[in-house]
């Protein structure tokens, strides 16, 4: 596998983190460094092998259907940068 | 036999300016599992409550905050599951799908992509009497729902509400079987109708606990069945996807215009591209979110936080013990059990309530027929002219039984019946009663009656002699005599006696 400019490019935007032009072809090759590096993992053969999705003998856990937690508007939004009237206040993004 | 036959619809077909098309539509159904909690977190799912004020720090994606699920939920979609004839996973998994949006503080959604929780299932659209279509359930799968964005409060800024983040959905995808607006309406009645049967969902459209998002594409005449055939979609158009629709009309408006739109498109030598659009009511149009286009490369990833669902077949039996008896199953008993037109108990199974009330009553009176009549015609008619539902019902189901008891008895005609019917509405009370007191008992004395005939004979020597010459005259006198008994004279009595004394 193996990520050129325009990836790297594409991929920055969707975690809207922002990289200058010029940094972008040094970004590809850590992607290529990273991805090469992890690729040495497809020589092992896994066949027939169940996924192994934890390293702990744990099922998922459950709860009931109690309200246990809320009523605290005041905390959600005491490190809003803006809020107002009960809402985080947000630049207007609208369809 | 629980099962009704069918026959399958026409497909719409839509005449372009050189062909005719035919539409082809897959649904995603959203639809807000009724939990008290959050799927994740045990904040409330209240409707309508202070902004912000239904909040866990899970909800807001505070940092360290870990998801732990709420087993009812989990419930929730497997009965769902059943309810749609599904298979059950007895193994699912979440999965993130990373986007950004200030209503999702996250910055994903966890949903279930890869390892849905249900599979493949079914659910029967019903037309028309005698014709329906059978819609294949791909999957269900459990995910959260986002908040919500309120833009017309500021000119500036959008404010946002996260008490809805959070809450559990169930999204219920079809496959493209779906084949004009009005069967797309119909396939999410049929679903709400489930849900509310089950219970596993209110189905409140308005306040967006159903809502669909709704794939279209368009095909000449033959492609869809070859689609049938292989399943290949390369027989069938590009699709189209229209977002977050929770008005059955719109649902339908949406759909007639966004075929049209792709119509014109390949007529004129073009190509319609796979993308996301909104309706708008307003201009009556299906605009391109293009904005959301690039930004919707979900990035799709196994939920690091959270473990595979793993259930009991046993624990899936327990539920399956617990489901109710259902639209289909209830209707085509309503038919076979108490010789009801599938019209009627169509009509009487819509809302379990509804089917409830029209039992109790049937069983009292002795009569399905009669108190299907009574309990469409008279209550649901009644009713509806005051704005009321069944819940509301002046008329308790052992009043209804009895005034159709007094009917067939023969106690009361079925004319002053309708009057007793209002007297009890308006002012309640016991039918019979009421009858007794009020002097509305049926006059099946033939004397009586006789005498009341000879009288408007004797008064009236031009018409009887008009009635001996054209017998349909009849009705005139039958008229009269019922006027002169105030209605009370049995109907039936009333006729043979004219006709007697006519031909002497």
């Amino acid at each position: 596998m193996s990520i050129d400019i325009a990836t790297a490019a594409k991929v920055a935007k969707l975690a809207r983190i922002k990289v200058e032009d010029d940094a972008l072809p040094a970004l590809a090759q850590e992607f290529n460094d990273i991805l090469g590096f992890i690729e040495q993992l497809n020589e092992v053969d896994v066949d027939g092998v169940e996924p192994m999705v934890s390293v702990t003998p744990m099922r998922l856990k459950r709860r009931a259907d109690v309200v246990t937690d809320g009523d605290q508007p005041e905390k959600v939004l005491k490190n809003a940068p803006d809020a107002r009237e009960g809402f985080f206040a947000v630049p207007k993004v609208v369809e | 036999m629980l099962d009704l036959t069918f026959d399958t619809p026409t497909p719409k077909t839509i005449a372009g300016a050189k062909y005719d098309w035919e539409l082809v539509i897959g649904m995603e159904v959203h639809a807000q599992v009724a939990s008290k909690a959050k799927l994740f977190s045990g904040a409330s799912t209240k409707f309508g409550a202070e902004p912000n004020s239904n909040v866990a720090f899970v909800d807001a994606a505070m940092p360290g905050m870990l998801p732990v699920i709420n087993e009812f939920c989990v419930e929730q979609a497997v009965r769902t599951g059943l309810g749609l004839k599904a298979e059950i996973h007895l193994k699912s998994a979440f999965d993130r799908k990373n986007y950004f949006y200030p209503d999702l503080p996250q910055g994903y959604q966890i949903s279930q992509l890869y390892h849905p929780i249900v599979g493949e299932g079914e659910v029967i659209v019903d037309m028309e009497p005698g014709i329906a279509r059978r819609v294949r359930i791909e999957r269900i799968h459990i995910e959260q729902d986002a908040g919500k964005s309120i833009h017309d409060m500021d000119p500036n800024m959008s404010f946002v509400d996260l008490n809805r983040t959070g809450v559990a959905l169930m999204e219920i995808v079809s496959c493209p079987d779906i084949r004009g607006p009005e069967e797309a309406a119909a396939y999410i009645a049929k679903i709400r109708q489930i849900l509310r049967y089950l219970g596993t969902c209110d189905g409140n459209m308005q306040n967006g606990n159903l809502r669909a998002d709704v794939n279209v594409s368009i095909c000449r005449a033959g492609q869809y069945e070859k689609y049938m055939e292989t399943q290949d979609f390369s027989h069938l158009g590009t699709r189209c996807e229209i977002k977050n629709m929770n008005s059955m009309r719109f649902i339908q408006q949406a759909i007639d215009v966004e075929a049209r739109r792709q119509i014109a498109i390949v007529e004129a030598g073009g190509e319609v591209h796979q993308e996301t659009r909104l309706y708008d009511p307003d201009k009556g149009e299906t605009r391109s979110m293009r904005s959301k286009e690039e930004a919707h490369d979900y990035r799709y990833f196994p939920c690091p936080d959270l473990l595979p669902l793993e259930i009991e077949q046993e624990w899936v039996d327990d539920i399956a013990k617990t489901l109710p008896e259902l639209p289909d199953e209830k209707k085509a008993r309503f038919v076979g059990d108490y010789g009801l037109s599938e019209y009627d108990a169509s009509v009487l199974t819509a809302e379990v309530i509804s089917a409830d009330f029209f039992e109790k009553v049937a069983s009292t009176a002795g009569d399905g027929k009669l108190a299907a009549n009574w309990v469409i015609n008279e209550l649901f008619g009644r009713l509806k002219k005051e704005d009321h539902s069944i819940e509301d019902s002046p008329v308790s189901p052992a009043q209804l039984a009895g005034i159709i008891k007094l009917i067939k008895s023969d106690t009361i005609s079925g004319k002053i019946a309708k009057d007793l019917f209002e007297i009890v509405y308006t002012e309640g009370g016991d039918p019979d009663a009421i009858v007794e007191a009020r002097g509305m008992k049926q006059v099946t004395d033939t004397g009586a009656i006789e005498a009341a005939v000879d009288e408007i004979i004797a008064a009236n020597p031009a018409q009887v002699e008009k009635a001996k010459a054209n017998p349909k005259l009849a009705g005139w006198f039958v008229g009269q005599v019922m006027k002169a008994t105030g209605g009370k004279a049995n109907p039936k009595a009333v006729n043979q006696i004219v006709a007697q004394k006519l031909k002497d």
